[in-house]
């Protein structure tokens, strides 16, 4: 008896975008499997954002193919999306005046009908969502009353509340302390350990090599390396991708090789 | 029950109660026993055919201008926008003062299929100037792709130059008895309505209007979350924007063709009511509809009484009673809009 297929969450065939004359991205293929934990790294301005905003649907157009769990993206209600796939962006910017449970409410969007008010099923799924990301205690507090970490948090409560499979994040540790980085990416590898597949954009590539399976790079919109993590951290592997010599060492628990900032006075940066 | 309920429910108490008395009060009181006891004296006819019309129409126009107002404010996500910042006032000023420049006769008389049809000259020339500005604004933003809300607030806060600039040349070249009836058009008023056709012609455009606006209530939470969120929450907000756009201004175009325009209710009863109710349109909607309605009867009321038998221009009380109000609530408030 052979194994249980691997399904296909999201594929992505020779895919590009650009705005006005300007291409942003160009030829893009990958898949995505079901359950996956998928990082995209790669320097300021490789298109990374753009990427996960055109699998969303927020940036229409674009040549190419972008399928979702087998169908078109194009073929989508926006609606019937958002069941499928919620999007975390950056939890930075202007806030909506609303307190934290309303905003994770708003999650439930994709389930509300107009002529109805909130369902006892919605508040529950938002109390799970807030749970989950354990921000119950803000549940009463303003938006714009929480720190950094705790907004992300947040942002991430109201996309579970979305109840869907596949979460997208952009930057989702970004700007954040460490210990905050640190809750934020337990949360993520649980979500994940429970069947979540994550996609998640970042420019920070230790927590990316040691968080997911797979890893994504993209550079000036094409992407330069798709693989596990041990072919990514290889020195001339990064060099290929940010075009700057990076300095290595294994990380003291597991072994794997993680990127130090150099230092002043032995410093082989070396720019081309 | 939450404060932000308890608000609610003291709104829509009030205007109940400002609904059910506003007609009894004028120059003359009118008590209710003079309805049944003398139902035919001048009073009773007063009563049903002024006061009562005129109350409604106040209650309508107010509720529905302060409604395209909270619309508007979650579409473009700015607490500048109302539906008179987008042109559609100056342009129905502008629609009725060529009617007036033109010196056009009050009333077209139509043989039509054996009826004879006595259309209103200066609303239907004010409802064309309302459509033209609300046209020319979409137009414009439509020449560029995409459907900025910035460069749709510009257009619209232009296009009103233009059309305010246009009128007030009509007024500088007309003769002084019509420079005079164009300045009195443009500072808004209720003493057109006698009896219930205005009220009839107005009714179901604001209710089909604001039921659209009202069934869009979580749409409109999730556009103030910004638009790439609402996007990947499931919104479309291309098709809603647009939608929410097209009620508010032809709500607002409906109101200015029958009553001028009446500043300020649009602008600030869904700020107080934000105060009052929170930010969620479910309860803000529907707060607008009370304090707006309530608002414009109370400003209509004292219009009619505090000079009686002379009457003061609606437009003037709402701005000179509702500004302070506005500011002092706005200085005590914690929140921010």
């Amino acid at each position: 008896m052979s194994c249980p297929p691997v399904e296909i969450a999201l594929e992505v065939a020779k895919f590009s975008f650009r705005f006005g004359q300007k291409v942003i991205l160009e030829d893009i293929s990958f898949q995505v499997r079901r359950g996956e934990y998928v990082s995209i790294i790669g320097p300021n301005g490789a298109g990374k954002t753009t990427l996960l905003k055109c699998l969303t649907g927020i940036y229409p157009g674009g040549q190419g193919v972008i399928r979702w769990f087998g169908r078109p993206l194009g073929e989508y209600k926006q609606k019937e999306l958002a069941r499928r796939i919620s999007y975390v962006p950056q939890a930075d910017g202007r806030l909506p005046p609303f307190t934290v449970e309303e905003f994770v409410l708003l999650g439930r969007y994709p389930y509300l009908s107009p002529f109805t008010t909130i369902q006892p099923e919605d508040l529950q799924a938002a109390r799970q969502a807030m749970e989950a990301a354990q921000v119950m205690q803000f549940a009463d507090r303003l938006l714009e009353t929480l720190s950094g970490g705790e907004r992300q948090k947040v942002f991430l409560a109201a996309a579970l509340a979305q109840g869907a499979d596949v979460l997208l994040l952009d930057e989702p540790t970004t700007f954040l302390d460490y210990r905050c980085q640190a809750e934020i990416r337990q949360l993520l590898r649980r979500l994940n350990g429970t069947g979540r597949t994550i996609l998640a954009v970042t420019h920070d590539v230790n927590p990316a090599v040691l968080d997911s399976r797979r890893l994504l790079a993209l550079r000036e919109g094409r992407i330069v390396f798709c693989g596990p993590p041990d072919e990514l951290m290889q020195p001339e592997v990064l060099r290929s991708i940010y075009n700057a010599e990076l300095v290595l060492t294994p990380h003291p628990s597991t072994g794997q090789p993680i990127i130090v900032p150099d230092a002043p006075a032995t410093s082989t940066f070396d720019s081309h | 029950m939450s404060k932000e309920r308890a608000f609610l429910y003291i709104l829509a108490g009030l205007a109940l109660v400002v609904l059910l008395t506003a007609p009894f009060v004028g120059m003359e009181t009118i008590w209710p026993q003079t309805l049944w006891n003398e139902p035919a004296s001048p009073l009773a006819a007063i009563f049903w055919k002024i006061r009562l019309p005129r109350v409604l129409a106040a209650f309508l126009a107010g509720a529905v201008l302060a409604v395209s107002g909270a619309a508007l404010q979650a579409v473009f996500r700015n607490p500048l926008a109302e539906p008179f910042t987008l042109g559609v006032s100056s342009g129905a000023a502008l629609g009725a003062a060529l009617a007036m420049y033109l010196a056009l006769p009050p009333a077209l008389i139509l043989h039509l299929m054996g009826t004879t049809w006595n259309i209103p000259t200066l609303p239907w020339c004010a409802l064309a100037g309302a459509l033209a500005a609300i046209g020319l604004v979409y137009g414009l933003t439509r020449l560029r792709s995409g459907f900025s809300s910035t460069t749709l607030l510009l257009a619209g806060v232009a296009v009103s130059f233009f059309f305010s600039s246009m009128v007030l040349f009509l007024q500088y070249v007309s003769d002084p008895t019509r420079t005079f009836h164009m300045i009195r058009w443009v500072m808004g008023g209720l003493d057109r309505i006698v009896g219930y056709d205005d009220l009839l012609a107005m009714a179901p455009f604001a209710l089909a209007g604001t039921l659209l606006i009202l069934f869009r209530r979580y749409e409109l939470d999730l556009l103030l979350t910004g638009e790439e969120l609402a996007i990947a929450r499931g919104v479309e907000v291309v098709q809603v924007k647009q939608l929410l756009f097209a009620a508010a201004s032809l709500l607002v175009a409906g109101v200015v063709a029958v009553c001028g325009p009446i500043g300020f209710v649009g602008l600030i009863a869904p700020h107080i009511c934000r105060l009052l109710v929170g930010p969620r349109h479910g309860r803000l909607l529907v707060a607008s509809i009370c304090f707006g309605g309530l608002f414009l009867v109370l400003a209509d009321t004292l219009a009619r009484t505090l000079l009686a038998p002379t009457e003061l221009p609606v437009g003037i009380l709402t701005a000179l009673s509702g500004g302070p109000f506005f500011l002092w609530l706005l200085l005590r408030s914690k929140q921010t809009l």
